[in-house]
């Protein structure tokens, strides 16, 4: 059981932040498009969804499962693991507010809108992430 | 366990068979007074509410009926429209219907092609080797499970439906399948 990797965006798309912990196949395009591509793929999604009822969670392929969650304020904190994981909503909320906001939002030297340059932020995340039950440090 | 619909997408991402089963739909219907608690607007056609949500009514629910009456899109069973008729006073006490809005023959053709792009895209983004599509999507609501065969789906035929429709009964009946994963 383990954790791919996890993608952070905000209401316009721009990606605040993304992290990998074990990545076996790379996208095959450069990282700015790769950010563009997921995004545009979650809108489709989020419309896609409504149309026929509401709240996307998370889909899973063959290989792995994306889980998903997004704030009333638009940011949308998305993550990558394999196909052990139950529902880990709570997880991604946890990630939103005792990291993000805690440590980008309510800092007056993070710009807001751009990605996070924190170091503090980034080493919590890896820190919090390395913990979790469903994390294994050898590639699953 | 309950399946609401089955769509058969080609190689090309064209909606080629479509079947809706009976599903309970989530339907309200109140009396109101002047003036109306929600705030209504035109969307597609269709009458939505806007805002307001409250009792069973959610933001997104169609005008299905008026005193009554299944409207026709955004004019009421007698050529009136929705809007005016609601903005009038004089009509008032009302009873209206919401309900979540039926999809269309377009809207689920549409819908059909967007999700091949989007198994498509799920399948590039993959983190691990040899990842299929998107095999199961999961919402509050309703899980979608999606199965990819090797080979096309000949034209359509009526032995295709009857014992589709039969799957679908078995399936019902024998409760929970277990899942793939």
């Amino acid at each position: 059981m383990t954790v791919h990797n996890l993608y952070l965006f905000d209401r316009n798309g721009v990606c605040l932040h993304y992290s990998e912990w074990h990545r076996k196949k790379q996208a095959g395009i450069p990282k700015e498009e790769e950010y563009k591509l997921m995004y545009g793929m979650l809108f489709s999604i989020r419309s896609f969804v409504s149309k026929m009822k509401d709240g996307f969670l998370a889909f899973q392929t063959s290989r792995y499962k994306l889980h998903y969650y997004e704030t009333p304020t638009g940011i949308k904190v998305v993550m990558n693991t394999d196909l052990g994981v139950g529902p880990i909503r709570d997880v991604l909320h946890h990630i939103y507010s005792a990291l993000y906001v805690e440590l980008v939002v309510k800092n007056p030297l993070c710009p807001l809108g751009q990605t996070v340059q924190s170091e503090l932020f980034r080493s919590r995340l890896d820190s919090y992430v390395r913990s979790l039950p469903f994390f294994s440090a050898r590639a699953g | 366990m309950a399946i609401f619909s089955v769509y058969v997408v080609n190689k090309a991402g064209g909606l080629i068979y479509q079947l809706d089963s009976y599903a309970p739909r989530a339907e309200a219907e109140k009396t109101f007074s002047y003036p109306l608690d929600l705030l209504l607007k035109l969307h597609d056609e269709r009458v939505l509410v806007a805002f307001g949500q409250r009792y069973s009514i959610r933001v997104g629910h169609a005008v299905l009926a008026i005193n009554g009456m299944d409207v026709n899109g955004r004019y009421t069973a007698d050529g009136k429209e929705v809007l005016e008729y609601l903005g009038n006073p004089a009509n008032y006490p009302v009873s209206i219907r919401f309900g979540r809005p039926r999809l269309t023959s377009n809207e689920k053709l549409m819908l059909a092609s967007m999700f091949h792009s989007l198994f498509a895209i799920g399948s590039q983004l993959s983190p691990e080797q040899g990842s299929s599509g998107i095999e199961m999507l999961e919402t509050d609501t309703f899980k979608l499970h999606c199965y990819q065969t090797l080979t096309e789906m000949p034209i359509r035929c009526e032995l295709f439906d009857q014992n589709l429709k039969l799957a679908l009964e078995v399936a019902e009946k024998a409760g929970t399948f277990g899942p793939g994963s």
